[in-house]
């Protein structure tokens, strides 16, 4: 088996003292594509800043793994360093610091000292990812987000996953405010990453991605669980009959997790 | 986020060479010191006439009340003149070894290589380096030390000299007028136009010793220049003081740029006097870079007195441990249509203060005059201080005034973002505040963009934990 794998298992994630997750258990290899999906205020959003270790949220219980290290033992950019990526919903703006000078660092961060990204490779690959996600060259010089569109900030998202080409990759709501073209472009960028070496969590509430990037496994998250999984087909049932059905079937009346979290 | 803060190090640049001085004056500010240095310097009457007026004036002006905290300072425990070698250097052979030496460590003959045009290095008080490349000297600019050009170039020196800040103006530029060692001059003639910077470097290496350099910097009609210095300084247990004074007339469409960057130990009282005046179309920049001190007073001033002149000032000011940095600008608006930027970048770490002190005037003739101001901050943790005081005085309806001033600190969101792409929380850190100061470093001309970005780096060790 090639690639990495991530493991998650009876997950307990609380921000400021109340419970968001209650225990998920998720395994994502090299060569799979998941889809997280669910409707608003269900944990999808905290399961991905919690895998990548942001400060607010704070695991109670539980464990993550990658190729059986212990990630809750590493800070945020060892987690990187290890293999992780998280593509943001709302990424933050840098201002000061263009867009390529902050992939180079970003790079090289992952290479030895020594053993830093050659300058011209570095451009050539720059330029052709920007010219296969359809990205205008001068984001490369532009301060990073600052001022970008929400379509941009996307796509520089995406151009951050292909050019640091990390083991296991969470994408927290890609799809979010993107028109059609600028949904199928992301999808393309997300598509051409599929390797044996690449695995990859998709988090969406709108099944439309999933018309551009098939997913190998489908899970429904409700109240801080994965309530249900499944193959593609899961997710076009949802898309035809939205979530009551298994809310129904599970016997679940709201939900969320508690309002909104 | 548990990370163990390195050990605060020993200043950079803190080495400490053998003193080799010949002649130093006693420690203390008294006539006989003031009539010494003249005689030493061989000057003529007027000067030491001059000193000895400036003088006078030191003495009974009280000391300022405001900004920083002067308690610690104490004329008489301060020697005010060294002359660190018998005569000048013109070639770089001729600098004695133990000097050059110290220059080697700051990397100055490399950098004299790669893009100076001329050097004029002061160390201590006394300039004991100094090229100027023949094209410059065939353009017709004069680019010495002031003494030197004091001696060579009397009748444009005496033109000019004290007439943009008079002896009179404050208690230090009194102190300068009276004790005034080294500096640079330039004169650039009209309609000459050079882009090659000219570059000095600046160091204090003695103890408790004050450098009271002088700059005097004349721009003729039509005429571009562009001035660059960098300074640092070692350290010492004792205070020193670093008084300067700068002055610059800038002419009829004529352009200058000053560019500093200091950097000087955290002993230092840096209090400074800058001042340029701008007749019709000309522009002035000051590009200003403060970082260090014990304290730091310093507000470089434009006064645009012919229309539609233009000024210009982008500084940073950095503050850390036991450090205060009161800095600003000063704009005088007193023609029609001129017009003035101000964009200032601080930022505090590990307890320092930083004040943006700024003035800007429009006078009953302006009008049609613009000024835009712009006070960004950022403070890098809990202990860190910062303010903002910009004056205002508007005498004409006429005109037009933005300000903007902005605080802000390095945000959870912003080092996770950085952090989830592998870098380090200092890397991470390093890299936000290096984008907050972005906008002066990219005024720099390139190896002083590069050591800036050293000196932030090293600013940065020991700042996270």
């Amino acid at each position: 088996m090639a690639g990495s794998t991530l493991e998650i298992k009876n997950l307990h994630v609380s921000i400021e003292g109340k419970e968001i997750l209650k225990g998920v258990d998720l395994t994502v290899k090299g060569g799979e594509f998941h889809a997280i999906m669910g409707p608003n205020g269900t944990g999808k959003s905290t399961l991905a800043s919690a895998i990548m270790g942001h400060p607010k949220y704070e695991v109670t219980e539980g464990s993550i793994l990658l190729d059986g290290e212990d990630v809750l033992e590493m800070e945020v950019d060892e987690r990187a360093r290890a293999g992780l990526f998280l593509a943001m919903q709302y990424p933050s703006e840098i201002s000061g610091v263009t867009t390529s000078d902050f992939l180079r660092s970003a790079i090289n961060a992952r290479r030895e000292e020594g053993d830093e990204i050659p300058l011209m490779k570095f451009i050539k690959g720059l330029d052709s990812d920007l010219d296969f996600l359809e990205i205008d060259k001068s984001m490369a010089t532009r301060y990073l987000n600052e001022g970008f569109s929400g379509g941009e900030k996307k796509r520089n998202e995406i151009l951050q996953l292909m050019q640091l080409k990390p083991e296991i990759a969470i994408l927290d709501e890609i799809d979010s405010g993107l028109d059609i073209d600028a949904l199928k472009v992301v999808s393309k960028g997300i598509n051409k990453m599929r390797s044996e070496d690449f695995g990859c969590l998709i988090i969406t509430h709108y099944q439309r991605l999933l018309n551009y990037i098939t997913p190998d496994f489908v899970h429904v998250m409700m109240q801080g669980r994965v309530v249900k999984s499944g193959g593609p087909e899961l997710a076009q049932r949802l898309e035809a009959e939205g979530y009551d059905w298994i809310k129904e079937e599970l016997g679940i009346e709201d939900e969320t997790v508690e309002q909104n979290a | 986020m548990a990370k163990k803060a390195p050990e605060i190090e020993e200043y950079k640049y803190g080495f400490r060479d053998k003193d080799v001085s010949i002649f130093r004056t006693e420690r203390g500010l008294t006539r006989r010191v003031v009539e010494e240095i003249s005689k030493m310097k061989e000057e003529p009457q007027w000067m030491l006439d001059y000193r000895l007026k400036a003088l006078e004036h030191f003495y009974e002006r009280p000391m300022p009340q405001w900004g920083g905290d002067l308690s610690g300072l104490d004329f008489d425990e301060i020697v005010y003149y060294v002359k660190p070698s018998e005569k000048q250097g013109r070639t770089w052979d001729e600098v004695p070894a133990e000097i050059k030496q110290t220059f080697d460590k700051l990397g100055i003959p490399e950098a004299e290589q790669k893009y100076l045009a001329g050097v004029s290095a002061q160390y201590e008080s006394e300039v004991v380096y100094h090229s100027l490349k023949e094209d410059l000297e065939n353009l017709g600019i004069i680019f010495k030390d002031t003494d030197s050009a004091l001696k060579e170039h009397e009748e444009l020196f005496k033109e000019y000299f004290g007439t943009v800040i008079p002896y009179s103006d404050n208690k230090f530029s009194a102190l300068n007028s009276a004790v005034w060692s080294g500096g640079s001059f330039i004169y650039v003639p009209k309609g000459v136009k050079t882009n090659t910077p000219l570059q000095a470097y600046f160091r204090i290496n003695s103890e408790n010793m004050g450098q009271f350099e002088r700059t005097l910097i004349i721009v003729d009609e039509g005429a571009s220049v562009h001035y660059v210095e960098g300074c640092t300084a070692p350290v010492y247990t004792t205070n020193s003081l670093h008084s300067a004074v700068v002055e610059i007339i800038v002419k009829k469409d004529g352009y200058c740029r000053y560019t500093t960057i200091q950097n000087w130990a955290n002993n230092v009282y840096n209090l400074v006097t800058k001042r340029a005046v701008c007749d019709a179309n000309a522009t002035m920049e000051w590009i200003d870079g403060n970082i260090g001190s014990k304290l730091t007073m310093k507000y470089p001033a434009i006064i645009l007195k012919g229309e539609g002149a233009r000024g210009n000032t982008i500084s940073i000011a950095i503050a850390g441990k036991g450090q205060v940095q009161d800095a600003g600008a000063k704009m005088h608006h007193l023609a029609p249509n001129t017009s003035s930027t101000i964009v200032s970048k601080s930022f505090s770490k590990q307890g320092g203060n930083v004040t943006y002190r700024g003035l800007v005037h429009f006078g009953r003739k302006a009008d049609g005059a613009r000024a835009n101001i712009e006070c960004d901050t950022l403070i890098l943790d809990n202990e860190s201080m910062s303010d903002t005081i910009p004056y205002n005085e508007i005498l004409n309806d006429n005109i037009s005034l933005e300000h903007e001033a902005k605080v802000s600190k390095v945000s959870e969101e912003q080092l996770f973002y950085l952090m989830s792409r592998g870098l380090t929380e200092e890397e991470a850190t390093e890299m936000i505040v290096m984008g907050f100061i972005e906008p002066f470093t990219k005024e720099l001309p390139m190896e002083y963009a590069v050591e800036m970005n050293r000196l932030i780096k090293f600013e940065m060790e020991g700042s996270i934990g």
